[in-house]
């Protein structure tokens, strides 16, 4: 068994309107010292899984089914109590907003060290050097004073590089970073995208990035998780997610990016319409209303939900279309349409 | 595109600094100073991208020469004309000519209004009558940016974040504008929906013959919509050339590491791409460092760049650099340097 695996994941959301299926039937799994991007638009589901994972809707009102074995245990069915003992030292998370996910009254000090001695029992003394130790770790100056300062007192890159000690203060062996660079300027972003690497490396911990830009999962990640309407659309190694997408959603995806490393293209190729709401998720394939190949699917679009199917070597794939019509449409018309200038 | 030799816009040793007070009496310590002594011009027709980090200044130099706040020093100049002190009732009808967009889709457009209202507002404070009434005129605009002209009475919360976007640049177009000013169009949006509001503001430029000033911080979308493009640093212009050279050439050691710091999609690149790291963060503006403001992040500085600042100057064919050791220099524009 993997250290981590999610087994058809679902956390749905009553509401007045009707059901919310944030995260409907996710499965996936993550090996330690490995990185798996998830990567989708506002409302697809990616943070609510993170949250999911740890355990963070529990006592809420969500409606949440499946399974989530972390190193051996089950956490879906845990209670409340079990999984707050392992947030921290067995999995932590990086938040996007370090400004609202660190306490203003406390110092950046004080809220490591509480953070440290939940899960040992050692002295204020040791903590506090411990705090320090960590600030001087992700290359924070003087980490002797800045112990003592507030969270406002640390610029963006700065309070974002706390919020990695903070995480990483227990050693966790699981770390989801949500966003971690996105409120970022370009050569803060590059920064702390270096730390994360240099830091998984040396604690060999599992990291799983959530992000919308394809350019930060593409410098981090071993595997990719496309996700778009509460489902994983597809899956696999970052090389067959860039060099031999097979989702129509992926192309679009990638079409819609302009990109430094190549000859500016006169036009994008963006996709059509907007992200559906999870409330009213379009029946059949979820991303049937926006996507130009929706009438090669036999009819199948708006009435069946396709299938996760494996094309080859663990990359998976969820659209009616033949795996063969998927190949030559991407190698005769997508790709060629993206590498031109 | 042709680039007529008179400027629509032009913009001299601009300045805008803000008073910071300390105190009962409101005394006057020190001033950030966002925007210190720059110069451009903007050509009809063309667009021109701004690009910087946080704190740099873009953002209130577009409100600068929209003249939504008034600059501490220098000029401004539309169409010839001087608008930097002008006042608010004299600018009022130049504001047809000039419209701004905003980043943030959802705090620009009043909840309480409708969209036809939001549209309709700016032909309403310009007193301007159309031939088919205002309601025929705002529908035909709706429509021109991918909108249902139907949805005229429709409020923005039923709106997604892209439409949102395109009733904010359906309102700067109401009046026809001759130059927009584009604040991060895109920043706040979906990258399958960046894309769709790209390709519009590229369409509309074709069909109605906009200028462009469009601020970003994304290079690639910079890239990718501008004609000429403009890196600041701290409130001042460190270099301004067209896309291609500025891309293809960098002459700015800060220009070269915010290109090097953008990630790449392409995973087999990520190991050998060779990189520019920065350290550390922006300096505040409320004490930048003296001379060139670059010089405390800069690998190339050297003892002249804390004591001189280095002036904005023309080292190739339409290629401004203010530093002491630009790169990617021709030869003889190197020599003249050096002489």
């Amino acid at each position: 068994m993997s250290f981590l695996e999610l087994k058809d994941l679902k956390i749905h959301f009553p509401t007045d309107d009707g059901l919310v299926k944030s995260v409907d039937g996710l499965t996936f799994s993550l090996e330690r010292g490995s990185t798996l991007g998830i990567v989708g638009e506002s409302g697809s589901g990616k943070s609510v899984t993170s949250l999911g994972i740890l355990g963070l809707h529990k006592g809420g009102h969500a409606r949440i089914s499946g399974e989530i074995w972390l190193d051996g245990e089950e956490l879906v069915s845990a209670s409340q109590e079990h999984v707050r003992g392992l947030r921290g030292k067995k999995m932590a998370m990086i938040f996007q907003d370090p400004l609202s996910a660190m306490h203003p009254y406390y110092t950046v000090g004080d809220q490591i060290v509480e953070a440290y001695r939940i899960h040992h029992s050692v002295s204020k003394k040791v903590a506090r050097k411990h705090a320090i130790d960590m600030l001087g770790r992700v290359g924070i100056p003087e980490p002797g004073r800045r112990v003592d300062a507030y969270p406002h007192e640390f610029s963006g890159g700065m309070r974002q590089r706390a919020m990695i000690a903070m995480a990483l203060s227990c050693d966790p062996e699981l770390l989801i970073a949500d966003e971690p660079t996105t409120a970022l300027d370009v050569t803060v972003q590059a920064q702390i995208l270096d730390l994360m690497r240099d830091l998984q490396r040396e604690f060999n911990s599992a990291l799983i990035i959530i992000t919308h830009d394809l350019g930060v999962v593409a410098e981090l990640s071993d595997d990719i998780l496309v996700m778009y309407g509460g489902k994983c659309i597809e899956y696999g190694a970052a090389e067959d997610i860039f060099y031999r997408p097979e989702h129509p959603y992926t192309w679009g995806l990638l079409g819609s990016m302009p990109r430094l490393d190549r000859e500016r293209t006169e036009r994008l190729m963006p996709i059509k319409g907007s992200p559906p709401s999870l409330i009213n998720i379009p029946p059949g394939c979820a991303f049937h209303p926006r996507c130009p190949y929706s009438d090669r699917t036999q009819g199948k679009a708006d009435t069946e939900v396709p299938a996760l199917l494996e094309t080859e070597g663990g990359h998976l794939v969820r659209c009616h279309m033949p795996r063969e019509e998927r190949r030559s449409l991407w190698e005769n018309e997508i790709k060629p349409m993206l590498e031109t200038t | 595109m042709t680039t007529p030799n008179e400027p629509l816009l032009s913009v001299q040793d601009l300045q805008k600094y803000f008073p910071v007070t300390k105190g009962l009496l409101k005394r006057q310590v020190g001033a950030v100073k966002a925007v210190d002594g720059i110069s451009f011009d903007v050509f009809k027709g063309e667009t021109l991208g701004v690009v910087g980090e946080s704190g740099c200044g873009k953002s209130t130099m577009g409100r600068l020469v929209t003249r939504l706040l008034e600059p501490t020093g220098g000029k401004v100049l539309f169409e010839g004309q001087d608008i930097t002190h002008m006042s608010q009732g004299r600018l009022r009808p130049l504001r047809r000519d000039m419209q701004m967009i905003f980043q943030d889709p959802f705090s620009s457009l009043n909840p309480r209004h409708t969209v036809g209202a939001i549209v309709g507002a700016p032909f309403r404070i310009q007193g301007i009558k159309t031939e088919h009434g205002t309601k025929k005129a705002v529908q035909d605009i709706l429509e021109l940016v991918g909108l249902n002209p139907e949805h005229y009475n429709r409020y923005p919360h039923e709106f997604s974040g892209g439409q949102r976007q395109r009733i904010g640049i359906a309102r700067t177009l109401a009046l026809k504008p001759k130059m927009i000013i584009a604040d991060e169009p895109v920043s706040a949006l979906d990258v399958s929906i960046q894309a769709q509001v790209v390709n519009l503001l590229e369409d509309l430029q074709n069909e109605l013959d906009l200028t462009y000033v469009v601020i970003a911080h994304d290079l690639s979308v910079v890239r990718h919509i501008s004609d000429r493009v403009a890196v600041m640093y701290l409130g001042k212009l460190v270099e301004l050339a067209d896309r291609k050279d500025l891309y293809e050439s960098p002459m700015h050691p800060y220009t070269n590491a915010l290109m090097s710091a953008v990630p790449i999609p392409d995973p087999a690149r990520r190991n050998d791409r060779e990189r520019i790291r920065l350290q550390g963060d922006v300096p505040s503006p409320l004490s930048p460092p003296p001379a060139c403001r670059f010089h405390t992040r800069c690998w190339k500085a050297q003892a002249i760049c804390k004591v001189e600042e280095p002036p904005l100057v023309e080292l190739a064919t339409r290629h401004q650099v203010a530093c002491h050791f630009p790169e990617n220099v021709p030869q003889e524009a190197a020599e003249a340097v050096s002489a």
